[in-house]
């Protein structure tokens, strides 16, 4: 399937060397925008497709308004290919439709990134997507309780990774990936959700006052 | 190095009981199995049986050592038949009073050496023993499900624990091949402390329609590398169960991450309790998604 790329260079979903980006075509009817690069919109296209960060696609595509409000779609999707924190990239890929997106679109995004060998989990354009969304929280839990003692963080990992067959533990995986950044993350999501759940925990908060500016 | 020499289980005919009696006698310990029923406990025996055959098919156990765990394992609907064990674990029904009176019983039944253990996974192991008059003596004991399998064991001490009990049933979970971690009595300890809100934050997903249940069970596996997503978890244990759970959480807890989500509820009550039943966030007759 051919596609093309529009690449700011500052891709985490696809960073320099991935594979992916070599077998990119000079022109195609999919279009990918990575790292940031704008958005152009073109109706001619089969499908836009927009690399995420922590926002969401209304971001970029725009959102209705008055009755139009809860009525956006067109060929532009967003994605985002999920990487925890410092974290090398998995290979699954959030695709975030809207409430109108074309099927067409849809259809080809999934076809694309199956294609190359990638996994896809369609979402509707919520702040944290699918995994964020959920694991967040217990991390933040899992931080909580290591600060009033329940277990320690070797006997919390452990207890995930024998109880329940996880490949890591939660203080192993959020400290992998960084407690600034999962910090950055719980932040942006306390935000808009305004739960206790997302407030970012305290080690979070104290890795990010010792971060680098 | 463990004193115990014989263990009692409580309520082992049922799949937790039934497999903590697994655990203790195949690794050497005279073990006594109760439960109130004697047909539900020789069905039980009749599956322990088929357990160990399936070993020796598969060459992990020897004919004869088979025979001699068979031989350790004796079965008893008369709970005067733990008095002389050095161990006794329940694994009843998840009530508090249900296991507070259990515990009074045997309070009453047992040597006064007798360590008590619970293998609740919620509740309190401090309020369990406190109908006891040893409740320096008791002791939490979680086993994970199935327990002749899962190795992991969440050991807390309650309030009144006394250090020599707790450090005397550790090292009996060390004797028996099994891997202990030390928790709080806090509910949940740490496994359905982490577990029962992440549940609960995926069957919110669906509500919010942030992505159909299989979309999501795809991403958690695909992403994170687990088993099994966590809509195809809670459709194993029983919706009904995750209710339970959440139930014994959020009055003591408070968390609103704990407390059952309205959709939940709502399959619950329209019969939808997951693979037992034959439909919950997935139709287990046709495979197709809840909603759609």
């Amino acid at each position: 399937m051919s596609y093309m790329i529009v690449n700011s260079g500052g891709s985490r979903s696809f960073p320099t060397g991935d594979a992916f980006l070599e077998h990119a075509a000079a022109d195609a009817d999919i279009v990918l925008y990575l790292g940031g690069a704008k958005m152009r919109a073109d109706e001619q296209k089969t499908a836009i497709l927009v690399e995420l960060g922590g926002e969401c696609l209304g971001v970029h595509t725009g959102e209705g308004e008055g009755t139009n409000a809860g009525k956006e779609g067109s060929n532009i999707l967003g994605f985002n290919r999920y990487r925890n924190g410092h974290d090398e990239p998995s290979n699954l890929i959030e695709l975030v439709r809207q409430p109108r997106t074309h099927e067409t679109a849809l259809r080809a995004a999934k076809t694309l990134f199956t294609t190359a060998g990638l996994e896809v989990a369609v979402c509707s354009d919520q702040a944290g997507r699918i995994i964020d969304r959920l694991v967040r929280p217990k991390y933040n839990a899992a931080l909580r309780f290591l600060d009033e003692g329940l277990a320690s963080a070797k006997d919390m990992d452990l207890t995930c990774r024998m109880g329940l067959g996880y490949p890591d533990g939660p203080i192993e995986r959020v400290c992998r990936g960084g407690l600034a950044h999962h910090h950055d993350v719980t932040e942006a999501l306390f935000r808009i959700y305004g739960t206790a759940g997302y407030a970012p925990a305290r080690r979070a908060v104290v890795a990010k006052q010792r971060a680098p500016q | 190095m463990t004193r115990i020499r014989k263990v009692g289980v409580c309520g082992a005919a049922g799949t937790m009981g039934a497999g903590i009696a697994i655990v203790a006698a195949r690794a050497g310990f005279e073990t006594v199995a109760y439960d109130l029923s004697s047909d539900a406990l020789s069905q039980a025996a009749e599956n322990t049986a088929g357990f160990f055959e399936k070993s020796v098919a598969r060459g992990k156990m020897s004919k004869s050592d088979r025979d001699a765990v068979l031989a350790r394992l004796t079965s008893t609907n008369d709970l005067a038949d733990l008095g002389n064990c050095d161990l006794v674990i329940e694994a009843v029904y998840e009530d508090p009073k249900v296991k507070q009176d259990l515990l009074a019983t045997l309070d009453a039944t047992c040597a006064d050496h007798t360590i008590l253990a619970s293998n609740t996974s919620t509740l309190s192991i401090t309020e369990i023993a406190s109908g006891c008059s040893r409740q320096d003596r008791v002791v939490g004991m979680h086993f994970c499900l199935p327990a002749q399998l899962m190795r992991l064991i969440e050991m807390s001490p309650g309030v009144n624990t006394s250090d020599e009990t707790f450090q005397a049933a550790w090292a009996w979970t060390e004797a028996v091949g099994q891997v202990p971690v030390r928790t709080q009595d806090k509910p949940g300890f740490i496994l359905n402390a982490l577990l029962v809100p992440f549940n609960n934050e995926a069957i919110r997903a669906v509500e919010a329609g942030v992505a159909e249940p299989a979309d999501i069970d795809h991403a958690i596996k695909a992403g994170l590398g687990y088993k099994m997503g966590p809509l195809e978890l809670i459709d194993l244990v029983g919706l009904d169960t995750q209710v339970r759970l959440c139930e014994a959480f959020y009055p003591i807890t408070l968390d609103p991450r704990a407390a059952a989500p309205a959709l939940l509820r709502r399959m619950v009550a329209a019969g939808r309790l997951g693979r037992k039943s034959g439909s919950g966030f997935y139709n287990y007759d046709d495979q197709a998604m809840y909603g759609s």
